[in-house]
């Protein structure tokens, strides 16, 4: 393994670890606003890249029309979830919600089969082709996705400290009947925290979608990108970046190094990770005394 | 309404307080070991399987049902169990030492796992289990010498000290009696301080801490407890399919002993047995809704999978006592016929129950 195939791996697992932390972000809004896992955020960010193909190819829209689409799309799917299903089981066990958030996820992944069909489906995106750096040849769509992770971060941080409703999102997540007591709707807007959650899982999803062609299979990413965030620690978003930029970086490698577990190792760093660490690298609870 | 008078203190502690209940299981019982001598080979084999299934249901259900901790990870407990099981066999060890020792192993497993996520809250364990459960179905596939890989393993008959069990009644007995032992194993843990302990882990770890359990060592043993019983499990039901490969024991199949314990209800032991029934006739429910739907929808692969996520959605929206809980209400509705009130049944709801303390 010599230096250019080290910096490759890097970027590559860079690149992925960038669309786990996407993901991973969503998943810890939604944990913050209402401390529901949701565990079917993976079936989310499929089912934005199947919205956005079916927009691009097979209604053959223009490709930034179609992905603003589809992402918009998977936005209000996000904030009917909420509206609908999850608001219902307010106040219900904590085990039997995410419960129900695999069902649902098991629910959307089939008849995602049924409608789209099983087979994977390519989308053709504009910035498909490599360019050659120091004379290594990376994927445009790699660069895309981490440039645009970096982007959604500055935009989703200046989202919740400079605007109305970020504040009010940040109160409702902090305390939900003060927030309650001071005029925030605070049940709307738990929704557009799904809302925004289920975009940037879409956007992921679209992101992700050159490389990993479209197909069901790309749930399964939700739960390496939830692996990410629980060793991160969850419930705090440095930390799901951190953790799923780690998880990205390592899995490339350690693929390379002892293919017959391949695919696996996100798992295996979880399970270490937790087994040393409990709460993560940084830790969001504290036990309550008696 | 039936009023339970009680006249002696061991009252407090019967499995089976009112006389009905005791009919109806010693009837269930009877029809159980009669069984045999009614129904040909193809249905002994599927009752066994039903009879395996509430086996693993059990077990998911001490973890579930009453410590409150989910798993979606039980299919590789199946998976060590049945693999364990038919890899000590092929070593030359006899049925009566392998299936023990098989289940040991999956439930040591399982206290690792166990102790690993035992300090954490709920949903840690959850991802923990599935991902240990994606982990143990690559690691079968990958470990090529020893469990036949991809290729499948051929599991050798079930014998008794000795003695062949090649028919489908032999077979069905040794079944019958580890599930009837695994009940009123169960059912005597569940009135024993520690299953008390483990329910009342669930129901607030704050306050069993209050009254002096020890929240990790309950939470190690009822995953203990629990791989065990599922390992079991697998080991016979190796020996029902008699060829496995990896696939067999995906996370789809952890998927279905979720559904089993909610759609039966969760935390008791009847709830494991309705889940079983139900998981068992799912098929054909199924099979009958194909003739229903639309062609187009009828062949699309994937609606089984449909089913499965719905079904368990319903369930846990409209209904989250399962089967057992409406059958409980039927039967108080009937005892009090012009009385019954629904409010009986409201579910307490805690708002804002948060785990993360601050």
């Amino acid at each position: 393994m010599d230096f250019s195939d080290i910096a490759q791996l890097s970027i590559i697992g860079l690149s992925q670890g960038c669309a786990y932390a996407l993901v991973a972000m969503g998943f810890v809004f939604i944990y913050r606003a209402t401390e529901i896992v949701n565990f079917a955020h993976g079936e989310l960010m499929m089912l934005g890249a199947f919205m956005v193909l079916t927009f691009a190819e097979i209604w053959g829209l223009n490709f930034w029309l179609a992905a603003s689409a589809g992402i918009l799309s998977l936005g209000l799917f996000g904030y009917l979830l909420d509206a609908s299903i999850m608001r219902r089981m307010a106040g219900e066990s904590q085990a039997s919600i995410f419960i129900l958030t695999v069902a649902i996820g098991l629910v959307m992944r089939s008849a995602a089969g049924m409608i789209w069909g099983w087979s994977p489906q390519s989308l053709h995106v504009p910035f498909g082709a490599d360019v050659v750096i120091w004379g290594l040849a990376i994927g445009m769509d790699r660069l895309a996705i981490i440039a645009g992770t970096m982007l959604l971060c500055v935009l989703l941080y200046l989202f919740f400290n400079r605007t109305m409703t970020g504040l009010a999102i940040q109160a409702a997540s902090q305390n939900q009947l003060a927030a309650y007591y001071n005029r925030i709707p605070v049940k709307r807007l738990i929704s557009v925290v799904w809302a925004i959650a289920a975009m940037l899982a879409a956007f992921a999803g679209m992101m992700m979608a050159p490389t990993t062609q479209v197909d069901t299979g790309m749930s399964a990413f939700g739960l390496k990108a939830l692996a990410g965030a629980v060793v991160g620690g969850f419930g705090s978003i440095p930390g799901a970046l951190l953790g799923c930029l780690l998880i990205g970086v390592a899995e490339p490698f350690l693929d390379y190094l002892f293919p017959p577990l391949k695919g696996v190792y996100a798992y295996v760093i979880m399970l270490v990770v937790l087994f040393i660490r409990p709460d993560g690298l940084i830790s969001q609870t504290y036990r309550k005394k008696v | 309404m039936q009023v339970l008078f009680k006249t002696r203190y061991d009252q407090d502690i019967d499995h089976l307080t009112d006389r009905g209940e005791r009919i109806r299981v010693g009837l269930a019982i009877m029809a159980a070991l009669l069984a045999p001598l009614f129904v040909g080979a193809f249905y002994l084999t599927e009752l066994s399987m039903f009879l395996v299934y509430i086996l693993a249901g059990l077990g998911l259900m001490v973890l579930t049902g009453f410590t409150g901790q989910v798993s979606f990870g039980h299919s590789a407990f199946l998976g060590i169990g049945a693999y364990g099981n038919a890899v000590l066999m092929h070593q030359g060890l006899p049925f009566v030492l392998s299936l023990p020792l098989a289940a040991l192993l999956a439930g040591l497993t399982g206290m690792a796992i166990g102790r690993a996520v035992s300090r954490m809250h709920g949903f840690y364990l959850a991802i923990a289990t599935v991902a240990f459960a994606i982990i143990v179905e690559t690691g079968i596939a990958a470990w090529t010498p020893v469990t036949g890989g991809h290729m499948g393993l051929q599991v050798p008959t079930m014998e008794l000290f000795g003695f062949e069990l090649t028919r489908e009644w032999q077979q069905y007995y040794v079944i019958l009696a580890l599930v009837l032992f695994a009940i009123l194993g169960i059912a005597n843990l569940r009135r024993a301080p520690t299953g008390r302990a483990m329910i009342a882990v669930r129901d607030s770890e704050t306050s069993a801490r209050a009254l002096g359990v020890d929240i990790g060592r309950t939470r190690i043993l009822a995953f203990f407890i629990s791989a065990t019983l599922t390992g079991l499990a697998g080991g016979l039901l190796g020996h029902l399919l008699m060829y496995m490969s990896p696939e067999t024991f995906g996370v789809n199949e952890s998927l279905k002993l979720v559904l089993m314990v909610i759609v039966g209800g969760l935390g008791t032991i009847t709830g494991a047995i309705f889940g079983a029934v139900f998981v068992s006739i799912l098929p054909n429910i199924i099979h009958l809704l194909r003739g229903v739907l639309p062609q187009s929808i009828a062949d699309a692969a994937g609606l089984e999978q449909l089913l499965f996520g719905g079904i368990i959605a319903a369930f846990l929206v409209l209904e989250p006592d399962g089967l057992f809980g409406r059958w409980r209400k039927f039967r108080m509705f009937l005892e009090t016929y012009p009385y019954y009130k629904r409010a009986t049944f409201v579910r307490q709801k805690r708002y804002l129950r948060t785990e993360r303390f601050k």
